[in-house]
């Protein structure tokens, strides 16, 4: 006898990513979520990114390791409210996580969180974080290939940053291939090419940030009114 | 990869159901799994296998339903399977269409033994 259910395997992490969620909304505060291979140049961008804020912006920082505190380390040097989430061998951070660390951090908007995955690209694509954009970086290190073989991840981003395009000259890579193949899986998504090294397309990264949060706010007024 | 934590979320709700219903034993569970789904049905049964060994719900059946990538096309309203991924829509051409299917993550049914006073 067969008995219908219709429920999501996630649904206890869509449903505390979903209190997340309305909590960024009331607040005013712009999640976005940072996935990639390890090695792809997340914390990179994010020192980069740090740096370009003013002192006192409204900017924190949770960012995800199976082990160590190396990368809260290395970002918290630009005196922005940084904290690590050491999953302990787990693959991805859930919704469950992140609410923990923010109230631990008392974390409260406005302002701007970035979050950094756990270097992996298929389970965080599974895990809903009340994010207003999951963010998918490739350097141009890896394979062109690399969106045909992790659709998922791909599909769900806004956004793909290629980076670390300082090394073009001296790799085999066509960052017209790997952009054909994101837009193969994701017609849609915004797609920017930087080096953090260099700073080179950093400002069109922050450009894209700031269109978001400014959506954000239009949001938060909106639902105050 | 994280194919035991997704495995071992499926078995809570199964727990969580079999609580609602007792006297009745759950047989097998259905699942949806979309080809955007990054889980791998071979690795998600293997680590069914695994969780399940020595327990309660040993005998318990998994039962995944692939679900394909389908495109709804924005020009001539059409649905299509996307092959080898190609985006744009047989029929008329159109390179925008929305995502209807292959993002699935789901339970979809729970089988229930026939009681004896059925059978």
């Amino acid at each position: 006898m067969r008995e219908v259910v219709e429920k999501k395997v996630l649904s206890e992490n869509d449903r505390l990513a979903a209190a997340l969620r309305q909590r960024y909304r009331d607040e005013g505060i712009l999640c976005v979520n940072l996935v990639s291979s390890p090695g792809s140049g997340k914390t990179a961008l994010l020192e980069k990114t740090l740096a370009a804020f003013p002192k006192d912006s409204a900017v924190s920082v949770l960012t995800g390791d199976l082990q160590t505190d190396n990368d809260a380390r290395r970002l918290a040097r630009y005196g922005f409210p940084v904290r690590q989430i050491v999953t302990g061998g787990t693959c991805h951070l859930d919704a469950r996580m992140v609410d923990r660390h923010l109230n631990e951090m008392g974390f409260h908007g406005p302002g701007i969180l970035f979050i950094e995955n756990v270097g992996n690209l298929v389970c965080p694509s599974s895990y809903d974080l009340g994010e207003a954009a999951k963010i998918v970086l490739l350097s141009v290190t890896e394979g062109e290939d690399k969106p045909l073989k992790y659709p998922g991840i791909f599909h769900r981003s806004a956004l793909m940053i290629l980076t670390k395009t300082d090394l073009l000259p001296h790799v085999e890579f066509s960052a017209e291939l790997a952009l054909e193949n994101a837009r193969k899986i994701h017609p849609e998504i915004d797609t920017i090419a930087l080096s953090s090294r260099t700073g080179e397309g950093v400002d069109l990264w922050m450009t894209w940030l700031g269109v978001l949060q400014q959506k954000v706010q239009h949001q938060t007024a909106a639902a105050i009114t | 990869m994280h194919e035991i934590g997704i495995a071992s979320s499926i078995l809570e709700t199964v727990d969580a159901e079999a609580r609602k219903r007792p006297g009745e034993k759950i047989i097998a569970v259905g699942l949806r799994i979309g080809e955007l789904s990054s889980i791998s049905p071979d690795a998600l049964t293997f680590a069914f296998e695994a969780l399940t060994r020595e327990t309660p719900w040993e005998n318990l059946k998994v039962e995944i339903e692939w679900c394909p990538r389908r495109q709804k096309c924005e020009g001539c309203g059409g649905e299509f399977a996307v092959v080898e991924f190609e985006m744009a829509c047989p029929k008329c051409g159109a390179s925008r269409s929305t995502c209807i299917s292959g993002t699935e993550l789901d339970i979809a049914y729970l089988e229930l033994e026939e009681s004896c006073a059925r059978s």
